[in-house]
């Protein structure tokens, strides 16, 4: 079971180390990086390249460690024990599973993929020590011990949005997604558009990088833009001599769109854009 | 075993704990990695350094612990008679492997053909001794475990590629301790907005209250739960040109992760010190200036101030009227300092200057005294204790 990246995923020397240290160790592996340089995906890539089931929960900020074991759903209960249903003597009916149960009974060895960690509470990564330590965790309304039937390879993705407490990360691998050279850059761009022409392909990547390099953008394009836009300029059909000529008449690369995702930094890339062409014109 | 670059790693400040040392024995003994360095390298960074920021400092560690042991290996590998090497890659073949030596024409051709590229390859990299050292190592790998092992250079660059891999220390601008670019800005800010959270507005907790009266056994059971608003209001003068014109960059990073961060953020620009009035815009600063008492009584005391400046000038342009280099002052800036901190009392200056240098400084000493010692430089560390501060 070793994990070399897939047929759409690219995944470098050092997220394959880190992977499989994960993998046959069976500790939590905690990925960091820039927004959209695949963070998520690699979970479910994971998932894919060695056929196990994929768990997905989702972190938002309201989310709490115990809705990931089990809840007590009192309310049916009381609608039901209103309404005289038989269920309602035993509470077990009323035990809603959470994703971290459900993983721990499959047959099969799960991937369980924790999305933005650092969404949640400070204390919520407290709160699953033990749970993700032992894979294990208690009942109290039935008084049981649910245990992982086999320890599923567990998937944390964080923003840096908090930090994350030290007794956590201790217990955990940890990776950081670098943002992407331009080779690997390249080869991320060949596994999903393999059709697409080298010099659309190159002049893309130029201009990309180029919009990367601009200084004092809000939000600097990634990946997962990257192969938004390039999926843009295929479906329209710009050939790579429209984005080579960019250089007079406009400086924006055409569907910039895509690869700009706030007012500000357009109208920034704008006022550098006029700025060239009125040098240039003089 | 690797106990050293444990304890280097702790005296670099990494915080490294026994159990995670212990987990990269365990995974070495699971033969995670192979027994290359890179690899090595790759997963005990995985293991013990849990933070980006520290990256940098576990490369300098890493190259430091590894440097001796890795020039050794490669002297070692280049002296390893022929002979001996042969007798080896024979004793470990099957008989597969050597079947397919064979249809390749043989042992003696093969190690012909090894020699030869060797040769080659010395001739044409100047620093031929590094060659010869990867290269010898190869052959290892290439009769141990693949039979057309000849890919000498491949093979042999992986080692060369690795020792790069922590001498190109890419991760220098995560630490937090040195650089600060936006995105670090914003995990420092980020604490800000966590304290914004004010406890006395109450709402009522729909969900939780049916369940507790369900809970409760159906009396109801009222829950409430703190207003979640970001009510955080800032204030952020910025000190500019001159002096500052190095920090121009770093204070406007600061500047675009703060605009994000917060509801109410007002923002106001200066000059070397803070006198009788501001400017909004930098460009039409000559024309559009805010006299300070305005500002003063225009935003509440509930603001949060934060000064940005390098508090880099003459003494006299803080203690004494007039001494302002660009216009005629009335009053010294340190009454306005002092007018500023009374009405806003929650208030620190971040320093761009580091800390270890503002000993050397009258006017930085003058200026830390005048804020209270409330004085942060601008890294990510700084910035933290600043926010604290702030949020007391």
């Amino acid at each position: 079971m070793k994990f070399e990246g897939t047929d759409n995923y690219v995944a470098t020397e050092d997220l394959m180390v880190a992977v499989n240290a994960a993998i046959t160790l069976q500790r939590p592996l905690l990925v960091k990086g820039e927004p959209g340089t695949g963070k998520t995906m690699l979970a479910i890539e994971v998932a894919n390249a060695i056929g196990a089931p994929l768990i997905e929960w989702h972190i938002k900020s309201t989310t709490k460690a115990q809705q990931g074991l089990y809840e007590y759903d009192a309310v049916s209960r009381l609608r039901d024990s209103q309404l005289g249903d038989e269920r309602v003597h035993d509470i077990a009916n009323y035990i809603v599973r959470g994703k971290l149960w459900e993983s721990f009974e499959l047959e099969e060895r799960p991937v369980l993929l924790i999305d933005e960690i650092d969404k949640a509470d400070i204390e919520f990564p407290n709160d699953l020590l033990l749970e993700l330590d032992r894979m294990e965790f208690f009942v109290y309304e039935t008084k049981k011990t649910i245990k992982a039937t086999q320890r599923p390879i567990v998937f944390i993705t964080s923003n840096n949005e908090k930090e994350l407490p030290d007794a956590f990360l201790r217990r955990c691998f940890f990776h950081y997604i670098r943002f992407p050279e331009r080779e690997t850059m390249q080869q991320i761009v060949d596994v999903h558009y393999p059709e697409l022409k080298r010099t659309l392909l190159s002049e893309a990547l130029n201009i990309f990088f180029e919009i990367r390099d601009v200084p004092g953008l809000k939000k600097k394009p990634s990946t997962s833009e990257l192969l938004d836009w390039i999926k843009l300029l295929v479906s329209d059909d710009v050939t790579p001599e429209v984005l080579r000529s960019r250089d007079m008449k406009t400086l924006i690369p055409p569907l910039h769109g895509a690869l700009l995702k706030n007012e500000q930094d357009v109208h920034l890339f704008e006022r550098l854009a006029f700025m060239a062409r009125r040098e240039g014109g003089t | 075993m690797f106990t050293e670059l444990f304890y280097e790693l702790r005296k670099a400040r990494v915080p490294v704990s026994l159990k995670e040392y212990l987990l990269l024995l365990e995974s070495m003994q699971a033969h995670v990695a192979n027994m290359s360095v890179e690899e090595f390298y790759y997963l005990s960074r995985a293991t013990l350094v849990k933070d980006e920021r520290n990256f940098d400092k576990y490369d300098v560690v890493f190259g430091h612990v590894f440097k001796g042991l890795e020039a050794l290996e490669e002297d070692d590998a280049a002296e390893i008679p022929e002979e001996w090497l042969r007798r080896l890659a024979k004793l470990t073949l099957t008989e597969e492997e050597k079947a397919e030596i064979e249809a390749m024409g043989g042992f003696n051709n093969l190690m012909e053909e090894l020699k030869k590229r060797l040769e080659e390859q010395q001739m044409r990299h100047q620093g031929g001794n590094k060659w010869i050292g990867t290269a010898g190592r190869s052959p290892f790998g290439a009769y141990g475990y693949n039979p057309e092992g000849v890919r000498i250079g491949q093979d042999g660059s992986r080692h060369r590629r690795a020792v790069k891999v922590w001498d190109r220390r890419e991760y220098r601008n995560l630490d937090d301790s040195v650089e600060l670019g936006t995105r670090n800005i914003k995990v420092a800010l980020r604490r800000l907005r966590r304290f914004a959270r004010e406890g006395a507005a109450l709402e009522l907790d729909l969900p939780d209250t049916v369940r507790s009266t369900a809970n409760n056994g159906g009396y109801l059971d009222l829950k409430l739960i703190p207003e979640r608003h970001n009510t955080v209001k800032v204030l952020l003068i910025l000190d500019i040109g001159g002096s500052m014109d190095d920090h121009t960059r770093t204070c406007e990073e600061l500047f675009s992760a703060t605009r994000t961060e917060f509801k109410h953020l007002e923002y106001f620009y200066f000059h070397n010190f803070v006198y009788e009035f501001m400017w909004r815009d930098n460009r039409r600063r000559h024309q559009e200036r805010v006299p300070t008492w305005e500002l003063l009584h225009t935003y509440a005391s509930d603001y949060k101030l934060i000064i940005v400046g390098d508090a880099t000038m003459s003494p006299y342009e803080i203690a004494y009227p007039g001494g302002s280099v660009e216009h005629w002052n009335e009053e010294p800036g340190q009454i306005w300092l002092d007018r500023m901190l009374t009405t806003y009392p929650s208030a620190i200056w971040l320093n761009p200057v580091t800390e270890r240098h503002w000993t050397h400084s009258q006017s930085i000493q003058m200026t830390k005294q005048l804020m209270g010692d409330r004085m942060f430089p601008l890294t990510v560390e700084g910035l933290d204790r600043g926010m604290r501060e702030l949020s007391r």
